[in-house]
């Protein structure tokens, strides 16, 4: 086995050895590796990546891929893993020159998975915003704050959210989510 | 908690995701070298500091990340109007609330 292997092998995800809430009416999981990029430009530029550009405040998918509006002209894009090298070069290859970027944040940051009725009270235990369905409905994506680390919050169904959070805040956030869990009493 | 109207994402969000960025419309002279040491230094140095309403940049950091402007009360802290970066200052009464 080459050194390479063997450093593959060992490598360790933000939340080895952490144990992650696992009931029905709140778990916590992480979701699959992703390739990950910061687009910055036209929201017309995201049509070459896959969906269609997402309204303000919104996710759009199509496929495997989605794309998740961050601010004006940002734009947070996610595709399974092995797809890194050809969104590069899609991008690459339609993106106006001088206006815009594409920036590979992989490994910057983890994607999480909140599932259960307790999930939206979960997290407004450190999020400020109002997550009631009415106010957060279905398909809003944001980024926010949870407590003192920086999230990207999108909810896909009412019981479901995807949390993007840098690496090393991980183990804060998932800390802090499980112990608002205890605070909640199962309520 | 204080909740503020972000212009670009266009809804209120609460205060902790926005940073306070000083007085808006201070206009960095077009020629530097032209300007006298007592011009830089206003330009640097010297606000206005005013008791009731007051043009501020703001950024919704930990959201659009977008600077943009917010007239705000001095004295009540009550954040009047918010609008884009670029925007002229809207008409305000000058009244202290």
């Amino acid at each position: 086995m080459s050194d390479h292997a063997v450093m593959m092998a060992s490598r360790r995800g933000p939340l080895h050895g952490l144990s992650l809430p696992k009931g029905t009416d709140f778990s916590l999981s992480e979701a699959p590796h992703a390739a990950r990029f910061i687009l910055r430009g036209d929201g017309a530029s995201v049509a070459a990546f896959g969906p269609a550009a997402p309204k303000p405040l919104q996710g759009s998918a199509a496929g495997t891929r989605t794309a998740l509006w961050l601010g004006p002209y940002e734009f947070l894009l996610l595709a399974p893993e092995e797809d890194a090298t050809t969104v590069e070069a899609g991008l690459k290859a339609t993106l106006p020159a001088g206006t815009s970027s594409l920036v590979d944040i992989s490994h910057r940051q983890i994607g999480l998975v909140l599932e259960g009725r307790l999930a939206a009270r979960c997290l407004s235990a450190g999020c400020p915003l109002d997550l009631a369905l009415a106010a957060f409905p279905v398909g809003m994506a944001t980024r926010t704050i949870y407590l003192k680390t920086e999230i990207v919050l999108w909810r896909q169904a009412e019981t479901r959210f995807h949390v993007e959070v840098w690496r090393s805040f991980a183990p804060y956030l998932v800390g802090h989510l499980a112990d608002a869990l205890a605070g909640t009493n199962g309520l | 908690m204080l909740l503020i109207r972000c212009p670009y994402c266009e809804m209120e969000r609460p205060e902790l995701e926005f940073r306070y960025g000083g007085e808006a419309h201070v206009a960095r002279p077009l020629d530097p070298m032209a300007t006298s040491d007592d011009e830089w230094a206003d330009y640097l140095y010297f606000r206005s500091n005013p008791r009731g309403l007051h043009a501020e940049r703001w950024r919704h950091i930990n959201g659009c990340g977008r600077f943009f402007n917010a007239i705000r009360d001095t004295v009540s802290d009550k954040i009047v109007v918010t609008y884009k970066a670029g925007e002229a200052r809207p008409a305000t009464t000058g009244e202290i609330a």
